[in-house]
């Protein structure tokens, strides 16, 4: 009995953990800006969970149970650790908190967002934006992030520190900007959602659940900001993507595990709902005043999957959505993209011609998928030995296995036709 | 909180242009001051006119010149008290030496 018990309370305080982690950090950290202290608090207040609800039932409302022992816990914490006259400011702090949190006691306010925008606050370094999200919102521990960005938790671990203490020490504040800085402040917060989401799909056999996990982690923290920010469109935009990729993730590998490029997936594998699901984003978003660089990338998407309908993607659109896109960012990695939806509206010798143009930019040296679309169209004009060269180098800059298997298939392919 | 707006400019121009650059800078700091946050702050003299002292064994060692030789120096500050990171930002991006070098913003230790 006393077994079963324990089990009930440990997944009550699992279930609380997992929706309300980041949002008791938030109410805990919104006046010190202190998230490193905020976390212990809260963790103290889960260890005591996990004995007193099987003793007592799990309570009726176990986040206002959870933030009231955090904030008791905290207090001890604070002042076993700062001298008297250091502790009164921070104390001061907490008790209007504590004030205020008591005053809506019923409805403890959502502080998740003011806490995504000080984590991806310009004066953070841009590379710990997403870890640091990961940490605070969702309660990640610095091994498992560590793992999912291939750093060494030891060094992610050094890294989340020294940013939550520059957030502390330098004032950064937790809240959501005001309406002139909005846009270009989101942009921050939405760019380090969709690097957590991008390094779980890196992952394209799935079979690291860690990194699986970050993909789903990526579209929960993406729902989260368009349901605090719904007039947002970037903010829908961003989650559209997301979806659309996410649909496409079982599709990007056949029964044998080998690759299959997106010209080549049945949209029958593709997950109509996600789908859907992006499909009504897009147009809510469409209606909205703005249009940013998610909102656009997710546009692309869109015209692909019309090929679940018409048997083709609309290359025409994707191509004018290209151009916005280049127009926007000016990224070669845009431009690359752009020449393939050229080669397929006006034919491979203008797609290589428009891959040409960007020939000088040293970043591309060792960039796989400009190389692998430069075999592909050369080879679509009938230069094979250029395009046997391109592959060659194509290869040589892949790291997954699967995706290299397929390139040398192309590039064996060529060279039977040549012969 | 208090921050301190660390000024850092090409030395000898600073030195060289004080004159015309002095009125900017009077400007912004009378800005700051009818905004009420500017807690004080100073224009030094050149790097070259500065002394750098470092005991070390009990022994006092002086160098003739600046802490770090560098083309960009610290040419003057300012205190003020906003209340956070974003508003000291925002006026270190309305700061002449911004345009002219750089701006670090750092916190001050204060309880």
């Amino acid at each position: 009995m006393g077994q079963e018990e324990d089990r009930l309370s440990r997944e009550a305080a699992e279930a609380v953990a997992r929706r309300s982690y980041g949002k008791l950090v938030a109410l805990l950290a919104a006046r010190t800006r202190d998230v490193a202290g905020a976390e212990d608090a809260l963790s103290d207040a889960f260890a005591a969970a996990l004995v007193a609800w099987p003793a007592s039932g799990v309570p009726s409302t176990p986040e206002a149970w959870l933030l009231t022992v955090a904030r008791r816990k905290w207090i001890d914490a604070t002042r076993r650790r700062r001298s008297a006259e250091d502790a009164s400011g921070h104390l001061g702090l907490m008790a209007e908190e504590i004030e205020a949190a008591a005053a809506g006691e019923s409805q403890l306010p959502d502080e998740r967002l003011s806490l995504m925008f000080a984590c991806a606050h310009p004066a953070i370094d841009p590379g710990i934006r997403a870890p640091l999200v990961l940490q605070t919102v969702l309660g990640f521990d610095a091994a498992a992030i560590g793992s999912a960005f291939l750093v060494s938790p030891a060094a992610m671990g050094q890294r989340l520190v020294r940013a939550k203490k520059k957030i502390r020490e330098a004032g950064i504040p937790f809240q959501v900007p005001e309406r002139a800085d909005l846009p270009a402040r989101l942009e921050a917060v939405l760019d380090a959602l969709y690097a957590a989401f991008s390094e779980g799909w890196s992952d394209p056999t799935g079979t690291e659940v860690r990194r699986r996990n970050l993909a789903e982690e990526g579209i929960w923290l993406g729902r989260l900001v368009a349901s605090l920010l719904p007039e947002e469109p970037e903010a829908l935009g961003l989650l559209a993507l997301m979806l659309y990729a996410q649909a496409r993730r079982a599709a990007r590998r056949d029964a044998q595990g080998a690759y299959v490029p997106l010209a080549e997936q049945d949209p029958a594998a593709w997950d109509t709902p996600l789908v859907e699901e992006a499909e009504g984003l897009l147009s809510r978003a469409s209606g909205l005043p703005g249009t940013g660089r998610y909102q656009l990338e997710a546009a692309v998407q869109s015209a692909h999957v019309v090929r679940r309908l018409t048997g083709r993607s609309d290359w025409a659109a994707i191509e004018r959505i290209y151009d916005a896109l280049l127009a926007m960012t000016g990224s070669p990695v845009v431009a690359i993209n752009r020449a393939i939806a050229v080669a397929e509206t006006r034919g491979p010798a203008a797609g290589l011609e428009a891959l040409d143009a960007l020939a000088g930019d040293l970043r591309l040296a060792d960039y796989q998928p400009y190389w692998a679309a430069r075999a592909g169209l050369l080879a679509r004009t009938g230069a094979g030995a250029s395009a046997d060269a391109a592959y060659q180098r194509a290869i040589g800059l892949e790291s997954d296995p699967a995706v290299r298997h397929f390139l040398e298939q192309r590039r064996a392919e060529l060279a039977a036709r040549g012969r | 909180m208090k921050y301190v707006l660390l000024l850092y400019e090409d030395d000898a121009e600073r030195v060289a242009k004080t004159e015309e650059q002095v009125a900017i800078c009077v400007a912004y700091a009378e800005a700051m001051a009818k905004a009420g946050i500017l807690v004080g702050g100073e224009r030094l003299r050149p790097a070259w006119s500065a002394t750098t002292v470092h005991v070390a064994e009990g022994e006092t060692h002086l160098l003739d010149g600046p802490y770090a030789e560098a083309k960009e120096q610290l040419g003057g500050f300012h205190v003020i008290d906003v209340p956070d990171l974003d508003a000291a930002l925002e006026w270190a991006a309305r700061c002449p030496s911004a345009r002219r070098g750089r701006v670090e913003v750092r916190p001050i230790w204060s309880s």
